[in-house]
């Protein structure tokens, strides 16, 4: 049982991270039609925007501290970042250990940005173009935007730390009144759950209760007929590539202290992002966010010592696995509406 | 008994009973024409003929042989061949590959893996497509993507490619909606030589009544998905049931 | 000529010559001359050039034929490659066995999936074999490493229980050496060297070996791309439904030309270990399944040519550009002014020896957006301008003469 709850558990930053992805996929799929294989790049490029402001962040000069003395006798260089000169030591030492949740403020408007850019640049010219030339061109611009953050960062992982006061542990299993110790969590990983929790329903609502929302529905369902009642849905449209751009950043973001960034984690990520939304069912917002946490759930479950002892490799293949059943047998995916892609 | 009977076939979309309780019956060698207004279930009816849907209830035979869950390809293979209500070409092919293709399925059957001898080797099937181009006058636009083609040389094409597969039974859904006066007497005269020469039945949903009233031999007509009456073309024009539903709606 | 009609039996010439005299063709530069960096004359290079052609001239068959595109094809190249290096252990060291049983068993995997896969299209036929393709890498790379040796690959070694060491000529473990793959005592990787002048070419056994199955190769493919049952799969891309109320059964077709194309990837596959007998598991990856769909797009979907030239110029580029580093850039540059030449370089750094794939990423947009058909489509314009200029000549010529 708490082994149960354990997995479940691990099962939810991953999950959230391929429901947020997936999000966006759909989103983007849903109001302009288009595959866009980018994605992941844009999820890789929220990840790099925290990297940079801790950069940015500790951006330092070097000062000669008299109080320390190295062995000679010398008096000690140290590395002071001008944070701390502007805002004193405390307050900027923790300036930068919150740089990651800082990050958000800083992701959002460039991400944004990168969104819009990218839409008005390259994807408007792609509309009409069939799916596959879609897929080709924003591959072609995934690998563009992949080489050149190594360019810049280099081909290793760089570790972006959570805040001081997230690192460690909580003691799920005494919550819930089960043994202490038997299930810990990290805090950050709650934090990235619940992030996501936030940012899936900040979506919905935004869909669901604005006027800008229900147009931008109203086009995923039939996009012709609302750009003859004279609405201009192309730039809400582009508005919505900018927030899907928005909401994979953000994913990246919360997601660095997870698993530190690299320049292909994007790729990583899109392959089974894609998976994540064929199972959820092309077009079907839902879709995309259950199927994103039922697979990395499974995953996470797939992952158990005795699972892959008695189907070895299993956790390697699951969610391909899943992939094909569901596609064989619910061919629209969990909540895939008709006549989308099927030709 | 017909070469084609529908009995008692049920379709339900939703809410909408697009067909209810239909029975038709074409006899072998006749033109039977099935006219009603827009959204009688003309097109749906095809459609449960040729195994694009499957009706809720009844039973659908041909050459007394049941064609439901049959798959499409097999349904042809038994005889039947359909023209579109919108055209259903080969666009990115040639016009002579698209008339090639069914010579082929006539041919060779369902499939046939002949990947080794050349296409223009098979001077048969060149000879019967060129054959069929000629018979709708499109010998000159062999060589044309089929893609470029004007709407109603699209239709000409798709009924070419029906023709040249010699079926038992043609289905024809509105073959004339977008041609010019002159292309649709053309096309009536090219239907009727057909049907006199080559032992062809034919059953042709039709909007234009001078198409109709030229070919038909029978006419069915449908309205709100069941057969309201069935007739010979004379004593359908005096019809009062008909008048009311239909006719006065199309102005003849 | 061979069934082939006149523009098919020229292409197929052209071809042939290419090929034949590419170690001299690859090598336009003398050994000492400072171009000599974009030389490509060598075995390894050119071994690649004409294998990965298979490997693309296969895709082609299945994604220019019929629209279906498949993002797991490397799966079959790596299955290929595994069972191509078993007959080099178990078997003989005799190349033929192991080309024959790479292609054969890609093909029958290539049932399995594409009878799955072909369930469904569009992108769902995608995810599907990208599904399939990234089960086979993980299985390789891990539960599966008895088979497949794991990471670190599956090879020849010393004590290979080769049934038949000296089948049709194939040399038995010679003097403690692990044996080199060969085809009737010829060792694959024997060259013989002509210098002529300044200019060094080396003529390698493996090159022509594999140089002949992709010449059989591209010819299996035009008499497909010409046959009836190539213009069926053309159909297929064009109106699949069209085709099954014409009387035809898409789904024999398309699994055929699934299989086909795999089997076409299995002895890319076979002919890879043949050269080098290594197998790794990261052949089977995605990136090597999209590398094989970049190749297609920039020579040309759906070309008979496009393909081989889409995998020439990316492995060209692969291994020449990625050669280039800043140190010979200023030599290039070193008649520009001091800032320039520096400000050159910096500006081409990016794009040059690891960054190449930065290069290959600008490229591969480019041909999606202003040249769909790939190079193929960016010849025949260049075409396509001198002609209407001849034509435009001639017009001149006749209304200067009517005048
Ligand atoms: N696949 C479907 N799903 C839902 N409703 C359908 C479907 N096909 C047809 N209908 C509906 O069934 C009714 C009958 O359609 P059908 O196309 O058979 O009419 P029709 O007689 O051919 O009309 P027209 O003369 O305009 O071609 C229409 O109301 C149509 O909207
Ligand atoms: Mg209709």
């Amino acid at each position: 049982m708490d082994q149960f709850i354990l997995q479940v558990l691990n099962g939810l930053d991953k999950g959230s991270a391929y429901a947020l992805i997936a999000l966006g996929l759909t989103l983007i799929f849903g109001t302009l039609g288009v595959v866009n294989f980018a994605h992941g790049a844009l999820f890789m490029l929220g990840a790099f925007c925290a990297v940079t402001l801790s950069r940015i962040l500790t951006l330092s000069h070097t000062v000669i501290d008299e109080s320390k003395k190295d062995f000679l006798g010398n008096p000690l260089k140290v590395e002071v970042p001008y944070i701390q000169d502007w805002f004193g030591q405390a307050a900027g030492q923790t300036i930068i250990d919150w740089a990651v949740p800082l990050s958000i403020l800083f992701a959002i408007p460039i991400m944004i940005l990168i969104g819009v850019v990218m839409e008005r640049g390259l994807i408007k010219h792609f509309y009409k173009r069939p799916h596959a030339d879609q897929i080709l061109v924003t591959f072609g611009l995934a690998i563009v935007i992949q080489e050149i953050v190594k360019y810049y960062f280099g081909a290793n992982q760089i570790p972006t730390p959570a805040p001081e006061a997230f690192i460690g542990s909580f003691d799920f299993g005494a919550l819930i009144g089960r043994e202490p110790g038997a299930i810990i969590y990290p805090y950050w990983r709650i934090v990235y759950f619940l992030f996501s929790a936030l940012l899936i329903a900040a979506v919905f609502a935004f869909l669901q209760f604005t006027t800008f929302g229900m147009v931008v529905r109203a086009g995923m369902a039939d996009r012709e007929t609302v750009g003859l009642l004279g609405i201009n849905i192309d730039r809400r449209f582009t508005i919505m590539f900018g927030i899907a751009a928005a909401v994979a950043g953000l994913a990246g973001v919360m997601y660095t202290p997870i698993n530190s960034p690299n320049y292909h984690m994007g790729m990583d990520f899109l392959v089974i992002s894609f998976v994540v939304v064929v199972v959820g069912g092309m077009g079907s917002l839902g879709g995309a966010v259950l199927a994103g946490f039922v697979l990395g759930i499974l995953e996470s479950f797939a992952s158990l010592q005795a699972v892959i002892e008695a189907l070895p490799g299993i956790n390697q293949v699951v969610i391909y696995l899943v992939a094909i059943i569901i596609l064989l047998t619910r061919p629209r995916g969990l909540l895939g509406r008709k006549g989308v892609m099927e030709d | 008994m017909g070469i084609l009977e529908v009995k008692g076939v049920n379709k339900r979309f939703g809410g909408l009973q697009a067909l209810g309780d239909v029975n038709l019956s074409v006899a072998e060698n006749s033109v039977h024409a099935i006219i009603g207004p827009n959204g009688a279930g003309k097109s749906t009816l095809l459609n449960c003929l040729v195994g694009m849907l499957i009706p809720d209830s009844g039973s659908v035979t041909f050459q007394g042989e049941s064609v439901l869950g049959r798959n499409p390809h097999e349904i042809n293979q038994m005889g039947i061949s359909r023209v579109f209500q919108t055209p259903e070409i080969f666009g990115d092919l040639s016009v002579i590959e698209n008339v090639m293709i069914p010579c082929f399925a006539k041919r060779d059957g369902a499939f046939e893996l002949n990947a080794w001898g050349a296409v223009r080797g098979q001077a048969d099937i060149r000879d019967t497509a060129e054959q069929i181009l000629i018979d709708v006058n499109m010998q000159d636009k062999r060589h044309i993507n089929a893609a470029s083609l004007s709407r109603g040389d699209k239709r000409r094409l798709e009924m070419a490619m029906c023709l040249v597969q010699q079926p038992k039974l043609l289905l024809l859904d509105e073959p004339t909606a977008g041609m010019a006066r002159a292309d649709t007497n053309n096309t009536i005269d090219l239907l009727k030589e057909i049907h006199d020469s080559r032992d062809i039945t034919m059953a042709i949903i039709e909007h234009d009544m001078h198409v109709v009233f030229s070919l038909a031999e029978r006419i069915t007509v449908l309205a709100q998905g069941s057969p309201l009456v069935e007739e010979t073309p004379e004593n359908i024009k005096g019809h009062p049931k008909v008048r009311e539903a239909y006719l006065g709606e199309a102005q003849v | 000529m061979f069934g082939l009609d006149k523009k098919d039996t020229g292409l197929l010439l052209i071809v042939a010559a290419l090929v034949a005299f590419a170690p001299i063709l690859l090598n336009p530069f003398p050994e000492n001359s400072a171009l000599a960096q974009f030389n490509a004359g060598y075995p390894d290079l050119m071994q690649r050039f004409v294998i990965f052609g298979i490997f693309a001239i296969g895709f082609n068959i299945l994604f220019g034929l019929t629209g279906y595109l498949s993002f797991g094809h490397a799966a079959f190249l790596g299955v290929g490659s595994y069972a191509g290096v078993w007959m080099l252990k178990l078997l003989t060291i005799n190349v033929i066995p192991a080309i024959i049983m790479s292609t054969l068993v890609a093909g029958l995997f290539s049932i399995l999936i594409g009878y799955i896969s072909l369930r469904r299209s569009g992108i769902y036929f995608s995810i599907l074999t990208l599904a399939f393709a990234q089960m086979s890498f993980a299985l390789a790379a891990s539960v599966l490493t008895p088979i497949t040796g794991g990471e670190t690959g599956l090879q020849t070694g010393l004590n290979d229980p080769r049934i038949f060491p000296e089948f049709l000529g194939g040399g038995a473990t010679s003097g403690g050496n692990i044996p080199a793959p060969e085809l009737f005592g010829l060792e694959m990787r024997a060259s013989y060297e002509l210098s002529v002048g300044g200019w060094l070419w080396t003529f390698n056994a493996g090159y022509y070996v594999c140089a002949i199955i992709m010449l059989v190769a591209f010819y299996v493919a035009i008499r497909i791309f010409r046959s009836p049952f190539g213009m069926m799969l053309r159909a297929v891309k064009s109106n699949q439904r069209r085709l099954n109320y014409t009387g035809l059964n898409t789904k024999p077709y398309m699994l055929a030309c699934f299989v086909i194309s795999g089997m076409y990837a299995g002895l890319a596959g076979g002919l890879m270990v043949s050269m080098d007998p290594l197998a790794g598991a990261e052949r089977m990856q995605w990136t090597a399944s999209g590398e094989v769909v970049l190749m297609t797009i920039l020579g040309g979907v759906g070309t008979l040519i496009g393909p081989v030239l889409g995998a020439g110029m990316i492995k060209y580029f692969e291994n020449i550009f990625s050669k280039i580093n800043d140190n010979l850039l200023h030599q290039w540059f070193a008649f520009m002014p001091d800032g320039l030449e520096d400000f050159m370089v910096a500006v081409i750094h990016p794009f040059i020896g690891k960054g190449w794939h930065l290069t290959l990423g600008l490229l591969f947009m480019l041909v999606v957006i202003f040249l769909p058909g790939g190079l193929v489509e960016g010849g025949q314009r260049i075409g396509g301008l001198f002609k209407r200029k001849k034509k435009n000549t001639t017009t001149d010529t006749q209304s200067t003469a009517a005048n």
